[in-house]
């Protein structure tokens, strides 16, 4: 267990300093793919942020009292992907029928992901950097909320340039992928905080 | 055997899984910081992506249509665990360079698309030769854009100084932004066949941009059967999110429908209240008046009572 000041420190370097998709690429479709108005944007946040930090505890229970006990961590990658989607399922169906607003507020997004990359990746990272149980949930719970902001400037980017009068050839991705280099580079200033 | 030519073909060109189809974005832009770590996630990921379209074209008659995207991702998660192990054992310098994208190579949409759309439907050996074909496509793309990167933000390829000894390098191209910056200018270049083809009246519908949504559920040519699902699942979300923006509108609009009911109760409320004070004084007013003449007779009685006691 970490001390309060490393867990502070953990919680800024996964959210901004190596924001999960800006500096580890990961969970780059949703960030591009549902980022066209502020709204979705949010939502997807949000439900991103519930998964992963749900996914993470799971996965941190199993690796510690079923894989490390049977001595078999070098299954991980099969477990921690079966789980996930199985896991993202089931709360798509408790959710609905027990707790119907958030369902109704982040019920669209469950599905679409079920095996993002992301997920995986904070499991994964979990494991290699050694976090125990409650460690490694604050990291998934920080590092989904970098998501999070980071797909909700994007959208108000992408809000505002919209309209704009951008090259033929620069419409669409393109330009959105421009935006997330200048959006890269103003998270590189974040590891000043360090 | 032309069969096979012709996958190899459709995969390095025709259907090239990041020029053409952009698929599987996150290696593509994470392990390219130098042409040599591009080579290597290619060929790990080719190795995986035939041996695991080999495998499910064998099982294809036993898996149940059902649950054939969990049977397809417990072989593909199989493999990438074999690949992991022996680079690790073998070339732990790739290993390390290479990090946890070696088992995130489980939520590459290309190979769980090829295993959907080719490999479940056809023989075992076309099904091989579409996997290296589709690989080695992947891996040239990856090195090329290494080879990019490293070349802008470092001067050398593979670890071979090929710019002047005065270049500065630029290095925010081996950094992350550099990623994305390469990665605009080819999806730009895509965008410029694209319209130019369109121009000569060709069928350009292949060319795709991005994925969408979940690296696994790509709504791409690769797996063509499941794009429909995909759009339909976009649209939903689409529609949920406009008719919850709908429906906040129409909150907007009550909330200022009743705060203008409030405007109007108040300033009723104050005339009323205006109106009752000015009713109230005059009630005073009248009070005073009653009392005054009750005062006078009271006082007129007194003078008469006065007068006939004085009788």
């Amino acid at each position: 267990m970490m001390d309060a000041k490393e867990l502070v420190l953990l919680v800024i370097s996964s959210a901004l300093v190596s924001n999960v998709v800006l500096s580890q690429f990961l969970g780059l479709c949703p960030f591009l793919g549902v980022s066209k108005k502020v709204e979705t944007a949010a939502g997807m946040g949000g439900a991103v942020i519930f998964v992963i930090t749900l996914a993470s505890a799971v996965t941190g229970v199993i690796y510690k009292f079923v894989l490390e006990k049977f001595n078999i961590t070098y299954l991980q990658t099969i477990v921690f992907i079966l789980v996930i989607a199985a896991l993202v399922q089931f709360v798509e169906m408790f959710l609905k029928k027990f707790m119907v607003g958030l369902y109704d507020a982040l019920g669209v997004y469950l599905p679409l992901i079920t095996t993002n990359c992301a997920v995986l990746g904070v499991a994964l990272n979990n494991v290699k950097y050694d976090y125990d149980i409650l460690t490694g949930v604050i990291n998934g719970f920080a590092t989904a909320l970098g998501f999070a902001i980071a797909i909700v400037i994007l959208a108000g980017i992408r809000e505002k340039i919209e309209d704009n009068d951008i090259p033929e050839v620069f419409k669409g991705m393109p330009i959105v992928l421009v935006t997330a280099g200048l959006m890269a580079i103003a998270f590189c200033g974040f590891s000043g905080l360090l | 055997m032309n069969n096979a030519k012709e996958r190899l073909l459709n995969g390095l060109f025709k259907e090239n899984p990041t020029f053409v189809l952009m698929l599987g974005m996150c290696p593509t832009l994470a392990v390219t910081t130098s042409a040599m770590n591009g080579l290597g996630m290619g060929l790990t990921t080719t190795v995986v992506l035939a041996l695991s379209n080999v495998m499910i074209s064998m099982l294809r008659k036993i898996i149940p249509d059902k649950v054939r995207i969990p049977a397809f991702i417990v072989v593909i998660a199989s493999f990438v665990t074999i690949v992991e192990l022996l680079l690790e054992g073998f070339l732990p310098s790739l290993y390390d360079a290479l990090g946890i994208y070696i088992p995130l190579i489980v939520v590459n949409c290309i190979i769980l698309g090829r295993a959907e759309s080719y490999a479940s439907k056809n023989p075992m050996l076309p099904s091989l030769f579409d996997g290296l074909g589709m690989g080695l496509g992947f891996t040239m793309a990856l090195t090329i854009i290494g080879a990019i990167r490293e070349v802008l933000g470092a001067g050398e390829v593979f670890g071979y100084r090929v710019m002047p000894a005065g270049y500065v390098p630029i290095s925010i191209f081996v950094l992350a932004p550099g990623a994305f910056f390469v990665l605009a200018c080819l999806t730009a270049i895509q965008n410029y066949i694209k319209i130019q083809g369109e121009k000569k009246g060709k069928d350009m519908s292949k060319i795709q941009s991005g994925c969408n949504c979940d690296c696994m559920n790509c709504g791409d040519m690769a797996c063509s059967n499941r794009k429909e699902e995909t759009e339909t699942k976009n649209v939903a979300i689409n529609v949920k999110a406009e008719g919850r923006v709908n429906s906040e509108k129409k909150e907007e609009a009550t909330i200022e429908r009743t705060e203008k009911q409030k405007q109007v109760v108040d300033e009723l409320f104050f005339i009323s209240e205006v109106k009752m004070k000015e009713a109230d004084i005059e009630v005073v007013d009248l009070e005073q008046e009653v009392s005054e003449i009750q005062d006078n007779k009271e006082m007129d009685e007194e003078t008469k009572g006065e007068g006939e006691t004085e009788e």
